[in-house]
């Protein structure tokens, strides 16, 4: 196996033991030991994160079916007792569970279109060439960096009903926007999407900036006015940017506890209004202390963001085939 | 004809700029917001009409958040757990899509797959068994319990596996010639070249593990000593005499994210470029 | 000392062969190109003496020892891409020095090397740039320079030269053959231009379709291709290939008689004449006219048989010229004339000798009268 090579002074027969295994991919070239030592590497560099995503992630995916199907006993010392799905049809049967539903329906209805929208709008504004348009770029994308805590905070000061901008500007609420059962979840939502906004702008503009400018340009060449292109030409081709935003939008406001949890907190007056799904399983587990009923709320959310995913998936390997 | 065309343009451009900023300024104002309540007295924010400037700032509102409530600790806690996460997740994912991209191993399409389906599992299912886990190892309630959950990514690991293979093939194959082993080359010439990827996802790990809410809010219930920026700034509330400090703490929570993504967005814009979207 | 054996080796992709049972001699200090048209094999080859490409079948030794199972790091070569491959995030002398950096060598022994390096593709001026801010020429430099440093005893080059423009072109050719000389280096070059071939290496092997298909100098191939497809292969234009028969000591091709020829009598055979050994005359080979090329020095008439074989003219710019649409005649050279069978392609007659593994002489740079 080994050449020598009596003209080369650094013969590299010397280095060989000490390297750990070899390059190539799929290259077969080498020796069965070699091949074992990148087979030996490869498994060890997965390792970490494989043992912390079976730990945290599959382990407990899998342990919340166990929450489902099982309640524990009266008795501490008793094993926990098979329900089967009894207690799964019983929670998502249950009055709480259906409000808590439709408030995410109408939460994501509010937050994500207008986030998605937005991002759009705003792309479409920031996507010329113009001196100093980075600066706007960033003024954009800057909403991403509010946490849900800090935009709750600021929005509790904006959304203040008795002194401040609402009053200023002739609005008043009554009750108070974020005590109303029918204001409270979409105002909440509209902070979110506010949230929201900075991503969504990112995801368009780098979707518009990875257009093939060559279109553009022979759109421009062939006479079409800017607002043409924007509409026949940029919007189909970003069509793909918008939909990973709306996933992306649908699956962050699916997530968006901070920001209810703060401006409302789990005991506001519309509480019933603004349970949200993710806010229930926190209550459900936190304030009520009954990991089964989070467990099958944990469950549904699991099952529509799958779908919501899913779908993700179908329409851009759609969009694969037809770029090819 | 052509100093018409001219005066358009021009008038064109004015106008470009008006919009612009006018959206800037909606976009920017709640953030606007932010940084002016945070040194206005309590007084100051509750006025009707609102203030909008002020020439005489009320820094006392930071020092009072930073003794009183608690936002050294929180912002100390905060830096933390955010570095210990950010750190990890890097090193994690550089190894593992290292490995995806360039690394014959057994089971390497299937421990791929696996990988990136833990996209698909939102933290929120995993949360019961989590705390339960994390009470078994007596981790409740440490900075250690705080950040275990989230030293891997799925995201992390598909998006530097793409930038990556991105890396040209005749590189690999020059090292390979050169005699560099599998580790020199990550170490020399995978990593360096993907340095904008990991940047990003550096970037995109920090305000994630900065702005976390959900866990933090379990985990740090019964431990105030280890509450993160963002919880603190729940705990502070925003009644009637704590709004300030409560909007002062928001600045300081922001402000770091702000500097990073005055310097970076071109980089989160890029990266998102060449994969998510791709 | 160092030299290359390749012994009926193969390379199949699942059902695809590559590279069907090349055999092949590269000689200590040879310049030996891989010629052929993309696709043909020639990279499959380089790249399995590389080790970057495992072997199917045969043997590949180095200096008399097999290397199939050696990995690419043990076998003491150097590569040169044709995208060049350099670090972008290193600077010139990095790139330069890197492959040293494996190697046990002190501080002032790699410095030693990588300016010497450096000094003979005259970059130390840009020692300290990163590639993207040079040229194309340059950046070749940057990547020979890289190849050369380490004093590997075999040189492997893939097209290294097709990204560049032709002025360029025609420079580094000079440049890496003179470098050769003085470095008496071993080189296995792969090309698809067959001017580059023809100028730069004491040997070409030409190849299509994984098959090797004749290998000698470049004036042999030239002069005595081995089949159609080499005599198609090589030269600016190609050898015209025509249906013809032999007649009682004439050559008849579209039912007229172009030369004279020695041979007996034959019917469907294929002759080769190359483009300058034609001769418009008012009988002979009738053509039809497609399209006249000024090269200023000399006048290309491209033309089309009645079977609608393509064939081109030579002819010196003050000859009275055709237009398109007009027929021709063509004659040409007797002793010009190649013979090939019209089903099999091979080359007729005049065979040369088999070409022995072993090159008599490799000392010199042989240059055809294509250059």
């Amino acid at each position: 196996m080994s050449i020598t090579t009596p003209d080369a002074p650094a013969s590299p027969k010397k280095q060989r033991d000490s390297r750990l295994a070899l390059p190539t991919k799929s290259d077969h070239v080498r020796g069965g030991s070699y091949k074992r030592r990148e087979s030996a590497l490869g498994l060890a560099l997965v390792l970490p994160a494989t043992i912390f995503f079976a730990v945290f992630s599959f382990y407990p995916f899998f342990k919340n079916f166990y929450e489902i199907l099982y309640v524990p006993s009266i008795n501490i010392n008793n094993p926990a007792k098979f329900v089967g799905l009894t207690q799964f049809w019983d929670t998502i049967s249950s009055s709480s569970f259906l409000d808590s539903l439709r408030s995410t329906a109408i939460f994501v209805v509010c937050s994500v279109p207008l986030g998605v929208l937005g991002g759009i709008f705003l792309a479409v504004l920031a996507h010329q060439k113009l001196r100093g348009i980075a600066f706007f770029r960033t003024a954009f994308s800057s909403t991403i960096v509010s946490s849900a805590a800090v935009a709750g905070a600021v929005f509790g000061v904006l959304l203040n009903p008795a002194d401040g901008f609402l009053p200023w500007l002739g609005i008043h609420f009554s009750p108070n926007i974020l005590e109303s059962p029918t204001l409270a979840l979409p105002a909440v939502a509209l902070i979110s999407s506010w949230q929201f906004v900075g991503l969504s702008f990112i995801i368009m503009i780098a979707g518009m900036q990875s257009l093939p400018e060559e279109v553009l340009e022979a759109a421009s060449m062939d006479g079409a006015s800017s607002w043409t292109k924007t509409w026949r030409v940029t919007m189909p081709l970003l069509s793909p940017s918008i939909f990973f935003a709306s996933v992306v939008g649908v699956i962050f406001s699916l997530q968006s506890l901070g920001v209810i949890d703060v401006t409302i907190g789990p005991y506001g007056a519309p509480y019933t209004h603004t349970n949200v799904l993710i806010y229930a399983i926190y209550n459900q587990f936190v304030q009520y202390n009954n990991p089964g009923s989070a467990a099958c709320y944990a469950f549904v959310l699991f099952v529509i963001t799958l779908i919501v995913t899913l779908v993700q998936f179908r329409l851009v390997e759609k969009r694969v085939h037809y770029g090819q | 004809m052509a100093s018409k065309h001219v005066r358009r343009a021009r008038v064109n451009k004015v106008v470009r700029y008006a919009v612009l900023t006018v959206f800037a300024i909606i976009i920017v104002f709640p953030l606007y917001i932010v940084f002016l309540d945070a040194v206005l007295s309590n007084s100051q924010i509750a006025t009707t009409p609102p203030t909008l400037f002020t020439f005489h700032p009320h820094w006392n509102n930071f020092a009072v958040a930073w003794r009183v409530g608690g936002v050294s600790h929180y912002l100390f806690n905060s830096i933390l757990q955010t570095s210990i996460i950010v750190m990890a997740q890097l090193v994690t994912s550089i190894l593992a899509a290292f490995a995806f991209a360039f690394l014959d191993f057994p089971f390497k399409r299937t421990l791929f797959v696996i990988m990136i389906s833990t996209l698909m599992i939102p933290f929120e299912v995993t949360l019961v068994t989590n705390v339960q886990t994390v009470s078994s190892l007596h981790l409740f309630g440490s900075t250690v319990g705080l950040v275990i959950p989230f030293l891997a990514t799925g995201t992390g690991i598909f998006l530097l596996r793409q930038a990556f293979m991105q890396i040209p093939k005749e590189m690999r194959e020059a090292a390979v010639i050169d005699g560099y082993s599998n580790m020199q080359f990550l170490r020399r010439v995978a990593v360096p070249l993907a340095r904008p990827g990991i940047a990003a996802l550096a970037v995109f790990s920090f305000l994630g593990a900065w702005n976390q809410y959900l866990w933090p809010l379990i985990l740090t219930d019964n431990n105030v000593s280890i509450r993160t920026l963002q919880i603190g700034i729940k705990s502070i509330g925003g009644g009637v005499d704590s709004a300030n400090v409560q909007i002062a703490a928001s600045a300081i929570a922001v402000f770091p994210l702000l500097v990073i993504l005055i310097f970076f967005q071109k980089h989160l814009v890029r990266s998102l470029t060449a994969g998510a979207v791709k | 000392m160092s030299q290359v054996q390749l012994s009926s080796v193969s390379k199949r992709f699942n059902d695809t062969t590559a590279v069907d049972a090349l055999s092949l001699r590269i000689e200590d200090g040879e310049f030996l190109i891989l010629l052929g048209p993309s696709g043909c094999g020639k990279t499959t080859a380089l790249r399995m003496v590389a080790g970057l490409e495992s072997v199917s079948d045969g043997e590949i030794s180095i200096d008399g020892e097999v290397v199939n199972d050696v990995p690419p790091r043990y076998r003491d070569i150097a590569m040169v891409f044709q995208s060049y491959a350099l670090y972008p995030h290193l600077s010139v002398r990095k790139n330069v020095e890197f492959p040293l950096r494996q190697q046990k060598l002190s501080k002032a022994e790699r410095d030693e090397k990588v300016n010497v390096a450096l000094e003979l593709l005259v970059l130390s001026e840009l020692a300290d740039r990163k590639p993207g801010q040079l040229s194309g020429g340059q950046r070749q430099r940057v990547a020979l320079a890289r190849a050369l440093v380490r004093q590997p005893r075999l040189f492997l080059m893939d097209e290294p030269l097709s990204n560049l423009d032709a002025k360029l072109r025609l420079q580094m050719r000079a440049d890496i053959v003179a470098l050769q000389q003085r470095l008496k280096a071993t080189i296995l070059y792969v090309t698809h231009d067959q001017v580059e071939a023809m100028t730069m290496g004491h040997r070409i092997a030409v190849m299509n379709e994984g098959k090797l298909q004749q290998i000698g100098k470049p004036a042999d191939l030239y002069n005595k291709p081995a089949n159609t497809f080499v005599a198609r292969f090589l030269g600016s234009p190609g050898m015209n290939i025509v249906a013809a028969s032999l007649s009682g000591g004439s050559v008849l091709a579209g039912g007229a008689p172009i030369a004279t020829t020695e041979h007996p009598d034959a019917t469907a055979i294929n002759i080769g004449i190359r483009a300058e050994d034609l001769v418009l005359s008012p009988d002979g080979l009738p053509c039809t006219v497609v399209l006249v090329e000024d090269l200023g020095s000399e006048v290309q008439i491209i033309s089309d048989t009645q079977q609608g074989e393509r064939v081109t003219v030579k002819c010196s710019p003050d000859s009275q010229r055709p237009v398109t649409g007009d027929t021709i005649y063509l004659r040409a050279k007797a002793e010009k004339i190649h013979y090939f069978d019209a089903i099999t392609g091979e080359r007729l007659y005049d065979l040369l000798p088999q070409d022995s593994a072993v090159a008599e002489t490799v000392a010199t740079n042989e240059t055809s009268e294509s250059a």
